[in-house]
């Protein structure tokens, strides 16, 4: 049997940065995936060509916003075959070039499904595709000894228990990407960030979208501060909105589908979110609603199906995810899992850290993920971002803190954007100054937030932000911005009552 | 309210202590003052009071863990306003802590407290980190890493930038002064063992409090000193009747005539007779410093390991005295009811092992002394003697000693000199 130093299942944001960090690390690296090229959902079906499509979405944005201003433009014409072609051509760059940046680390990447016969044996089966050597496809299916082995294997949408499977019309958001039609009205089941970026394509596409929602807002877990602001901004972006409500069952009748939506009885409990009490008033009503496609985006579930993960003797949490220490490590000491697939927060940046601490971890390096900071941002217009601890979090750590905010109505170039809606905070420890963390919502807020994410693991006080000169005129300024209101004297804005 | 209860302080410069036993669970209801936890601390035991009354929400800490003063070990659920919780923050667990000792003063401490879980894998424990612990260290990334190549606990560094942040130099200091400390608990610099269960079944236990200061102060000596070791049999035929015939007399003042106290005596007029066995070496200064004090440690063989109380002062005490207190020291050590400064201080040491058996071993010098005295089991042995064997009672002695300090015929010196008191305790006399 073939004997493999470093074997990767899983050729993500978080397998594929393991696989070049191993490689450069001097080990040698068999990755596997079933995809031609490494990237993953992320860069196949994901983060990558979302992000195309909301971009056509913010140009359109713009170019509406434009005309009040006094450049107007026509009412858009939209060629889906020539989107899909566009949104096709980022994913292919990137994953080919991911595919020679592979080849030029000499790494085996077998393109086939990996299981664990035992906790140092694989089965691989798939198409043989190397990345080094011949080039014909061959059927594989063999037996490999491995030294270690890397888990990446992500996560999978979660199918509720009535959709038999997901098709064109009951989509999941891989299937939504592949913009196969532009349903006149959508339901998107669940307000997390998949939901509503999915919500904002297909909206600029031209769609009717509603939402569905178990909880009492979107994006219920994000700061809810941060959540009100985006909200005023997209007044008209949902048709119609349930809050509060579940969908508990779906047909598929004459090219519709009809969906029968279920108020979430008061259970006479009073829930505590972020600080507030949250009583469920409805008295489970139902309703039947008629729409040409519905996407269900409730959330995620890890990807170990197929890996046979008991043989090994790897233990998994009561949600199915692989338990891991803080190197990636699982209970088995050879086996590391990282991403998705191991639980916490499901980010392709978070899985890439964990990818190359478990890389250095097994070349024999001190490594530990001991980020402070993981930013999270949704890519809607404007953007949320948030980053470190929240304002909640410090309530439960008994952190003493005091959080600023500066209203982006008082940055120049947000006004010249015309983006005046936006807010930026800072969570400030009282004492030290440090920053704990931060929100912005905002036009590019994912871009603003990377330097409050720097400072957070900097261990910068406030000062530091404050004392740091920032170009004028650019939104990053509401960061100088907002550590100055820390210590009452912002530039753009009135100072601060004194308390008395 | 959800209050934490803090590792008060214990004694003077303790700075952590060992758990050796949890005696409370989650759900339990306690009251003010009542016990919860047990701590080993530099060899004694102690329990630790509750400062609030409550119910314990949350565990923070597992036995063996080692817990340090202003980590909190417990979660306490009470009825009492935020206002209280401050005053346990910031009340008298802080106030009592010397200076430079005081860690709650250190931001890193504060803010750390709330975040403790030291559940960490072996392969981390290895690495000297339990990441979760260190959240709010405020220390770069970068700087993060190099404490933890350097195997440092960085939660532990002083950090002397703003807001207490700690750079590159605060860990190089830090990093001087542990490999400089004889206590070199916190330098992770030991090699890893193999994974013995390859070969069959292991159980781990963590080291004991006792047990692990053994094995550091015995590296420490073994690495600074370069050890040399003197052996001869003493005649003890005569003191050995003396001692039988003595006893009766010690024993109505409430002590054990013993070898041991024989011995201790006579090695406090041998270290008066050699001034240098006294002595500890300084190298940092390059030079000797003699004692003008006589105090000599007792190694004793307890339940727990090995612990070292010292007798003060022995020159200045009577044989009668001597055992006296040789018997309470021994039965404190065995109840774990030595403190601390009485197991400090001492000059010399004296290892009797004769009670056991064995012809002879090789003591190891106790850091910053200069010699211990071994002693085995004394056995009839045919001596020859003005022209015939004739049986006598011999007492196999093994003097280890400092070669910096004590070259090889000092030691045989002190050696024989005490051979031949013990052979003629009258020679003492002269």
């Amino acid at each position: 049997m073939e004997n493999h130093q470093v074997v990767i299942i899983g050729a993500g944001p978080g397998g594929y940065r393991a696989a070049f960090m191993a490689a450069d690390l001097g080990l040698q690296v068999t990755l596997i995936d079933p995809q031609a090229n490494p990237g993953g959902v992320c860069l196949y079906r994901g983060c990558i060509p979302t992000k195309a499509l909301l971009h056509l979405a913010k140009v359109k944005e713009e170019a509406l916003k434009a005309g009040t201003w006094g450049m107007e433009f026509k009412e858009p014409k939209i060629d889906r075959e020539k989107v899909k072609q566009w949104k096709e051509s980022v994913v292919s760059k990137l994953t080919g070039g991911l595919g020679q940046l592979t080849k030029a680390r000499k790494i085996n990447y077998v393109q086939g499904w990996a299981s664990f016969i035992d906790s140092g044996t694989l089965e691989i089966k798939g198409i043989g595709q190397k990345a080094e050597g011949k080039n014909q496809e061959e059927e594989i299916s063999n037996k490999i000894e491995f030294e270690q082995v890397i888990v990446a294997t992500g996560a999978v949408p979660i199918k509720l228990p009535f959709i038999k499977e997901f098709t064109d019309r009951i989509m999941n958001a891989e299937i939504a990407l592949e913009l196969k039609s532009i349903p006149k009205r959508l339901l998107i089941l669940g307000g997390g960030y998949i939901g509503m970026e999915s919500a904002t394509i297909y909206k600029a596409l031209g769609s009717e979208v509603s939402l569905v929602e178990a909880l009492p807002n979107i994006m219920y877990t994000m700061d809810q501060e941060l959540v009100g602001i985006y909200m005023k901004a997209n007044k008209e972006l949902f048709a119609e909105t349930w809050f509060g409500t579940r969908v508990t069952a779906m047909e598929e009748e004459d090219g519709k589908v009809v969906v029968t939506l279920e108020e979430v009885k008061d259970d006479g409990v009073e829930k505590v979110k972020n600080g507030k009490i949250v009583k469920n008033g409805k008295n489970g009503k139902s309703v039947k609603k008629e729409f040409d496609a519905v996407l269900v985006s409730v959330g995620m579930r890890p990807n170990t199906a197929g890996l046979e993960l008991e043989k090994a003797g790897v233990e998994v949490d009561q949600r199915g995810f692989i338990k891991t220490d803080e190197q990636g490590r699982t209970n088995v000491k050879n086996i590391f899992a990282i991403g998705d697939v191991s639980g916490g927060m499901l980010l392709a940046h978070k899985a890439s850290y964990q990818g190359r601490i478990a890389a250095e971890v097994i070349a024999g390096q001190k490594s530990v993920f001991d980020a402070r900071a993981i930013p999270a941002v949704v890519y809607t217009s404007p953007e949320i971002a948030v980053a470190g601890l929240s304002e909640l979090e410090c309530q439960e750590k008994n952190i003493p803190y005091r959080t600023v905010k500066f209203p982006w109505s008082a940055n120049g170039r947000a006004i010249a954007m015309g983006e005046p809606v936006g807010l930026t905070k800072l969570i400030i420890e009282e004492g030290t100054e440090r920053i704990l963390g931060a929100g912005i919502v905002g036009s590019n807020a994912g871009d603003l937030i990377s330097e409050a994410v720097l400072g957070i693991e900097m261990a910068a006080r406030a000062s530091d932000l404050a004392l740091t000169i920032h170009p004028h005129p650019t939104v990053s300024e509401t960061l100088m911005g907002a550590a100055e209101l820390y210590y009452g004297h912002p530039v753009d804005m009135a100072p601060p009552r004194k308390k008395s | 309210m959800k209050q934490e209860i803090k590792l008060p302080e214990i004694a003077d410069n303790v700075v952590s202590g060992f758990l050796a036993r949890i005696l409370v669970k989650v759900g339990d209801v306690i009251e003010k003052d009542q016990s919860i936890i047990e701590i080993e601390t530099d060899k004694a035991a102690t329990d630790i009071p509750s400062p609030i009354g409550g119910k314990i929400v949350d565990i923070k800490v597992n036995t063996g863990d080692e817990v340090r003063v202003g980590q909190t070990i417990m979660m306490v659920e009470t009825g009492e306003n935020v206002k209280d919780v401050k005053n346990v923050k910031n009340g008298e667990n802080v106030k009592n802590v010397k200076n430079g000792e005081n860690l709650n003063d250190s931001p890193a401490l504060t803010s750390l407290t709330s975040l403790t879980s030291l559940n960490t894998s072996p392969p981390l424990t290895a690495l000297n980190i339990s990441p979760s612990l260190n959240v709010l260290v405020p220390a770069s990334p970068t700087v993060r890493r190099l404490a933890r190549e350097l195997g440092l606990d960085i939660s532990r560094v002083k950090g002397t930038g703003p807001g207490g942040r700690i750079s590159d130099d605060d860990i190089k200091v830090h990093a001087k002064e542990v490999i400089q400390s004889p206590k070199t608990a916190e330098f992770a610099g030991y090699a890893e063992v193999p994974d013995f269960s390859r070969w069959g079944p292991v159980e781990m236990q963590p080291m004991s409090r006792i047990r692990t200061i053994t094995a550091e102060s015995t590296v420490s000596s073994w690495q600074t000193i370069p050890q040399v070791v003197q052996f001869s049999k003493a005649d003890i035929t005569e003191i050995e009747k003396f001692r039988l015939e003595s006893k009766a007399v010690v024993e109505k003042a409430g002590g054990k005539l013993t070898m041991t106290a024989i011995l201790l005596k006579l090695s406090a007029m041998a270290l008066k007779q050699f001034p240098k066995f006294n002595a500890s070496v300084d190298m940092k200064n390059k030079q000797v410093i003699y004692k003008n004090y006589i105090n000599i440690g007792i190694a004793v063989d307890t339940e727990q390991g090995l612990l070292v109380p010292v007798v003060q002062e022995v020159d200045k005490k009577s044989l009668t005295q001597l055992s006296v207190e040789l018997n309470g020291i021994a039965e404190r050590a065995r109840n774990r009811k030595l403190t601390s400064e009485e197991m400090q201080g001492g000059n010399f040491t004296i290892s009797n092992l004769g009670g056991i058996g064995g012809t002879s071993f090789t003591p190891i010098v106790y850091p910053n002394q200069v010699a211990i005295l071994g002693v085995s089991k004394s056995a009839m042995e045919p001596v020859f003697r003005d022209g015939a064997f004739v049986p006598r009672n011999m007492l196999p002695l093994s003097l280890s000693y400092d070669h910096r300090l004590i070259d090889g015929a000092d030691g045989a010196r002190f050696m024989v000199w005490m051979c031949r008191v013990l052979e003629q305790p009258f020679l003492t006399w002269l």
